[in-house]
């Protein structure tokens, strides 16, 4: 008795044993009613059981799927690209230019505390920026850039990239700069007194010294983009389409097999991408 | 100390404008909620008044604001307390390597990876085919684990690569059992460390959309509420209620804040019994 309390096994289970239930009952059991809806049938007013394969067929023989399968890797792409750029640079200056850690700190949370707020309102705030009327076309037409409002600054593809910059800059500064305190300061020092420039030091010392928190950030990054339905509705205006609204508008229309077999799809697409990018850093050790 | 580079301004000017970028369009809607009662969703003002916040009081004006706010209240403390509680456990139990460890690690991260839609289809379809109905408090609540428990394990993670054991092996070699040892030397050396986990969990949950969306039976949470506001309603009313549900949610991290912050000065306070002699 005492050999098995003792046991890392038994431990183990029990204190993951609530973590377990919660992520098998809503998440492992969920993905498998998913799958295996996405085999059966709508009837007019129902969905039934069945083994057709009818769902697929129709999702991989229209081309809409493959124009929005591409919008959804180019929403990714962007905002991947803006908030490496972005979330680098912050992450940079706080690490390596704030030299007191109570301002390091402070700064820190300004950046985090709007990723605590509703994404929705976030999303609001830009319509009086943005639109036809807003400040962005009020000021353009001011200083006589333009000569007539622009449109396309909101409900547009820039509108969409803008805001999953906007709200996800965050997952890119956070990792990113964890990572970068953990750089040994001595070795920028050594670097300078081998005589590198600062660009130097950049390309060949910290960028490679923070490729964990990149990848961290990037697997967050992508995967919220790409899972994403309610900011390309919403700051589109319903005009772009990406994978999540595909299967956001079968849902509107009570089509579960249609919207499961979508969801299928998508889900194989983000686990092969998360796969490819595990293979390059260990999550659990670079926390 | 050295004088600053010239990177240091250019870096500034770069870090200014991006907090102008996080903040600006919130500081926007913040003056319009204050538009007169003629005035629209864009600027110029058209006078200042409380006109839309009183609409929001309004029984009839908008939906059930309040009724969702509270019951997105409830939800982010139930997630809040159930988030903290699990990652503890989960976090100590991944301290020592388990059989199947690894198999639960990449379904922990899984839960972080899938699309919050999946989660929301799936659980929705889940709970219609056992015939169990879908309420914010049993299936919403579960959907929203999927996602604030991995986050939280992973905050756990980053909290145990950094935490010394040598204060376990001091408390063992006293005599301390492994219970006392997690309850007098682990939990009060982590505490801060799960205000932050407890503020995600509450933060996480009550700003929760697509996990709620289909989950959450007939009464709305805030944010779906507010979504629904986003196709009908064409007023400040909006901004007002924006500009108030931020202002509750500044209130919120700003009390976890400044209880982290009382955490910090009473252990540096007390924290060390060095040089009073044998106890």
């Amino acid at each position: 008795m005492d050999r098995i309390l003792k046991s890392n096994n038994l431990t183990g289970w029990l204190l993951a044993a609530p973590l377990v239930l919660v992520l098998v009952v809503f998440l492992v059991i969920p993905v498998i009613v998913i799958v295996i809806v996405s085999f059966w049938q709508t009837t007019e007013f129902s969905i039934v059981p069945a083994f057709d394969l009818g769902n697929y067929e129709f999702l991989f023989g229209s081309a809409v799927t493959y124009d929005v399968f591409l919008n959804t890797f180019k929403y990714a792409f962007l905002t991947w690209a803006f908030t490496l750029g972005i979330g680098f640079t912050v992450a940079y200056f706080l690490a390596f230019h704030i030299r007191s850690q109570t301002t390091q700190i402070a700064l820190a949370l300004i950046c985090t505390v709007p990723f605590w707020t509703s994404n929705i309102i976030r999303m609001i705030s830009w319509v009086p920026f943005l639109g036809r009327n807003g400040l962005a076309n009020s000021a353009l037409l001011s200083m006589g850039v333009v000569d007539h409002p622009l449109d396309w600054l909101l409900f547009s593809d820039f509108a969409v990239i803008l805001a999953f910059v906007h709200i996800n800059t965050i997952f890119m500064v956070i990792p990113i700069l964890n990572t970068m305190m953990r750089i040994d300061k001595s070795l920028i020092e050594a670097a300078r007194d081998a005589g590198a420039s600062g660009a130097q030091i950049l390309w060949n010392v910290i960028i490679p010294l923070t490729k964990p928190g990149i990848m961290i950030g990037t697997i967050f990054v992508l995967t919220l983009v790409m899972g994403d339905f309610i900011t390309v509705r919403f700051m589109s205006g319903s005009q772009s389409a990406n994978v999540g609204r595909l299967i956001s508008n079968d849902i509107g229309l009570l089509q579960y097999p249609s919207a499961s077999a979508t969801s299928v799809v998508l889900l194989l697409t983000v686990l092969v991408v998360v796969g490819g990018l595990m293979r390059v850093v260990d999550i659990r050790k670079e926390l | 100390m050295e004088p600053r580079p010239r990177s240091f301004y250019v870096l500034s000017a770069f870090f200014g404008l991006y907090v102008l970028f996080l903040y600006g369009p919130t500081i926007t809607i913040g003056i319009l909620s204050f538009q007169g009662p003629s005035g629209g969703l864009t600027f110029p003002m058209n006078g200042v008044s409380l006109n839309w916040f009183h609409e929001l009081f309004k029984q009839q004006a908008v939906g059930d604001i309040w009724g969702s706010f509270s019951r997105s209240l409830r939800l982010g403390l139930m997630v809040m307390v159930t988030t903290v509680v699990v990652s503890v456990m989960g976090g100590l139990a991944f301290r020592k390597r388990f059989a199947g460890s690894g198999a639960l690690f990449y379904l922990a991260i899984a839960g972080l990876v899938i699309p919050s839609i999946l989660v929301s289809l799936g659980v929705g379809l889940f709970f219609s085919q056992a015939g169990i109905p879908v309420h914010w408090a049993t299936s919403g609540f579960g959907a929203q684990l999927t996602w604030t428990l991995p986050f939280g394990l992973l905050v756990m993670f980053a909290v145990f690569n950094r935490f010394n054991p040598a204060y376990e092996e001091a408390a063992r070699d006293q005599g301390a059992s492994p219970w006392q040892t997690v309850r007098h030397v682990v939990l009060p050396i982590i505490l801060p460390s799960l205000l932050g986990v407890a503020l995600f969990g509450f933060t996480l949950s009550y700003d929760e959309f697509a996990r709620t969306l289909l989950t959450s039976g007939s009464k709305n949470t805030l944010p779906l509420e507010i979504y629904g506001m986003t196709t009908n309603v064409t007023t400040p009313v909006i901004f007002a209620l924006g500009t108030l549900t931020t202002l509750f949610s500044f209130v919120i991290i700003g009390l976890f804040l400044l209880t982290a912050w009382v955490l910090n000065r009473r252990r540096s306070r007390h924290g060390s019994d060095a040089g009073k002699g044998m106890v």
